[in-house]
């Protein structure tokens, strides 16, 4: 139904959550857009009429910015830090945690499944 | 929280009279520093800067981009040798379980 930015819409949700689907668009920006092109939050995505439609996506593409555009950004801003040779870049280079969190244990999410290595099973209280 | 606006950047004061110094008569030289802590301007760019890493100065070379980060951001203090059995001993051995 309601096409916008690219993405497909949940007809029968709520259109203040239907926007939270766009990646970018989270409670606080799909409120203040809805609020912005004067629609009621309330109605279905199915329900919008056109004018509707073509209002929030009026307001997303002049105010903010979603989807592919965001995401090359933010691509970008990481390359930028990987180039510059920069100790957040080079972190993200060996995908490790940026943020200085420990990495004796855990940081899996950045490190991936656990690779395990040979001739190192001295503690068998843990595992 | 990040530094307050008033005060602007945080450069070493030594660091920064010796960059105006290079500028003025439009030299370049390297530029040895402890100040890692001190932020990068757009006075710097173009120099190359030695920022000492806890062990030996690292030269960095400063490009616009670095503008706003902190000179020590590009003199890693750790260096991670690898472990002694990450790639080879995987394959060759696999040690039964204990």
């Amino acid at each position: 139904m309601a096409r916008i930015a690219g993405v497909d819409l949940p007809k029968n949700k709520k259109v203040l959550f239907g926007l939270q689907y766009l990646f970018g668009v989270g409670s606080y920006t799909a409120n203040t857009v809805l609020e912005k092109a004067k629609v009621n939050p309330d109605k279905k995505v199915g329900d919008l009429t056109e004018e509707e439609v073509a209002e929030i996506r009026a307001v997303l593409q002049s105010d903010y910015k979603v989807e592919g555009a965001l995401r090359s950004e933010i691509q970008q801003n990481i390359k930028r830090l990987m180039d510059i040779g920069s100790y957040r870049g080079i972190r993200h280079r060996k995908s490790l945690p940026v943020r200085g969190q420990r990495t004796r244990t855990n940081s899996r999410t950045r490190k991936g499944k656990r690779k395990t290595v040979a001739g190192k099973k001295k503690v068998p209280t843990k595992k | 929280m990040p530094r307050s606006v008033k005060k602007g950047p945080f450069i070493d004061y030594k660091l920064a009279q010796k960059i105006n110094k290079l500028n003025e008569t439009n030299q370049k030289k390297i530029i040895k520093t402890w100040s890692r802590s001190s932020t990068v301007i757009p006075d710097f760019v173009g120099h190359t800067i030695a920022v000492h890493n806890g062990n030996k100065m690292i030269p960095v070379y400063i490009t616009e981009n670095m503008v706003g980060h902190k000179l020590g951001e590009f003199a890693p203090t750790r260096i991670f040798r690898a472990h002694s059995g990450t790639k080879s001993e995987k394959t060759t051995t696999p040690t039964p379980e204990a």
